[in-house]
């Protein structure tokens, strides 16, 4: 099950570091650029709409729908569900599924943020909300 | 500027080996340089230009060394590296070589053993932290973009299916095919479900291998003496989620590699008479027809059913070997056999069985990377002359 699995602990680095030092306080936080206004993911210090260099730590509100999906059924460490997130702030996002029937996921279910643990700071997931 | 008709393919080579635990990839390098330098009736001292990929073991110059090219000659390289799509890439990029004076004789390999070998890995991105621990992997990157385009255009199993199918179909004429076996839709709908939706027959086989390509002045491929294949448009691209925004799993990259390929080479799809398109599954076949313009964007289901890729039997015969469904898929990249396979066509030289008609116009796709998480596309337009 998905709950034993073992993440790698994300290596980070000085542009990304707030944003793992949120998700240990089990914060979602995306980037918004103050020029433009667009949100994106994962996070840049650059905007990669329109080069601006206004970016902002936003906390995200965690919420979105599911934009795609697939289950991955031949894995030596069992079945996995890959998907895109649409986030309520607009961007979409790469995940895993978990701690759901991953056999009923759907296009356009509402689903929510949830942290796993690793060696280092917790990874983001999501479930069905 | 333009390549058309600049560039010349003089010589191909496919590795036939599938399974290949003697030997080194190194080698499958230089057996598949020495196939091509002989089918082009050069020799390996001419060759002036050398083009390779992530596949190549050191990258250019331990591959420039190891083969023994002439460094006296030799003056132009090119190490571009985008996945399965690279050796399209490099067709393009010689061609540009050529046109431009800076080699004459360009030689490009591909070869490896993704069933007996180990793979290097590749390096990360800057995304690593954001994506690796969810596991992309080919089957699941391209299952995403399949659910969504089922969801969004009503695509069905069945009709991907059917692209299999017609594989199978060239593939029974193929020796060296690892697949050879005719299969029906229920066969693909029966076989197990590996990545939702894709069964096991929507994917590629794995296999060892290689292939090579010469590629040359139209002056030095008048000289020789195999029938005359010259580049007539030439594009690539590459496409991301790009910070995430209005993420579109359902179009490739395809949308602006074809036609600027189609732009350069004044003629349309509905030119085409025989067309290679990277099989890594059934769904990339489907979404690169729609993205070159074969069909309308969602139509590509039906566009493929009913057997319409088959040669002899529907309006546009593809992956004439079997491709990477049924033949073989080299190193897991698939770039380089669709080049070769449309090189045959033109030629005349495909086997009797599936040999199109009067082939005088073919194109050659690909793309490298994960359709489903970012990746590059190419297309080669390719006229017998």
């Amino acid at each position: 099950m998905s709950e034993a699995k073992k993440y790698p602990a994300p290596v980070t680095n000085p542009e990304t570091a707030a944003f793992w030092d949120a998700a240990k306080q089990g914060k979602f936080v995306i980037k918004r650029c103050t020029a433009c206004g667009e949100a994106h993911y994962f996070p840049r210090s650059i905007c990669p709409f329109c080069y601006s260099d206004k970016t902002v730590w936003e906390e995200a509100s965690g919420e979105g729908t599911i934009y795609t999906w697939s289950l991955m059924r031949k894995s030596p460490t069992g079945p996995y569900a890959i998907g895109y997130v649409t986030l309520k702030e607009g961007p979409s996002v790469q995940t895993n599924f978990v701690d759901c029937d991953l056999e009923k996921l759907k296009i356009g279910q509402k689903v929510k943020v949830v942290f796993k643990p690793t060696d280092g700071a917790p990874l983001p997931f999501f479930t069905v909300a | 500027m333009t390549i058309k008709g600049k560039a010349y393919i003089a010589g191909i080579y496919e590795h036939p080996t599938r399974h290949a635990p003697d030997k080194s990839t190194a080698q499958l390098h230089a057996e598949v340089a020495k196939g091509a330098i002989e089918d082009a009736g050069i020799s390996k001292d001419d060759v002036d230009g050398y083009f390779c990929a992530g596949d190549a073991p050191g990258g250019a110059w331990p591959m420039v060394d190891y083969l023994g090219l002439n460094t006296k000659k030799l003056r132009h390289v090119d190490s571009t590296e985008t996945g399965g799509c690279s050796y399209i890439i490099h067709l393009g990029h010689a061609a540009e070589a050529i046109a431009a004076g800076k080699c004459s004789i360009a030689l490009i390999t591909l070869a490896g053993k993704p069933r007996t070998g180990v793979m290097p890995p590749r390096a990360a991105g800057a995304e690593v932290d954001f994506e690796s621990a969810y596991g992309a992997t080919t089957h699941n990157a391209y299952g995403m973009c399949a659910m969504r385009h089922m969801h969004d255009y009503g695509t069905t199993s069945e009709q991907l299916a059917w692209i299999k199918v017609a594989a199978s179909h060239h593939a029974q004429y193929n020796p060296h095919a690892m697949l050879k076996d005719v299969v029906t839709v229920e066969d693909v709908l029966n076989s197990p479900m590996i990545s939702d939706p894709l069964h096991r027959m929507d994917c590629c086989v794995v296999s060892d291998g290689g292939g090579a390509l010469i590629v040359t002045t139209p002056e030095i491929a008048k000289s020789l003496k195999k029938p005359l294949v010259k580049l007539i448009g030439h594009g690539e691209a590459m496409k991301g989620p790009r910070g995430g925004k209005d993420l579109d799993l359902t179009y490739s990259a395809g949308v602006w590699s074809g036609p600027r390929a189609f732009e350069e080479a004044g003629i349309t799809p509905k030119d085409i008479k025989y067309a290679s398109i990277y099989d890594s599954f059934t769904i990339t076949v489907l979404m690169q027809l729609e993205d070159l313009g074969f069909c309308k964007k969602g139509e590509g289901g039906k566009f493929v059913a009913d057997g319409n890729l088959i040669s002899g039997v529907g309006k546009l015969p593809f992956n004439t070997d079997g491709g990477g469904l049924c033949s073989n898929h080299p190193v897991n990249r698939g770039g380089m056999t669709k080049i070769i396979e449309a090189v045959r066509q033109l030629r005349g030289e495909a086997h009797p069985k599936v040999q199109v008609k009067n082939c005088d116009l073919a194109i050659a796709h690909g793309t490298g990377g994960l359709l489903g998480v970012r990746h590059a596309a190419s297309t080669a337009i390719l006229e017998r002359v």
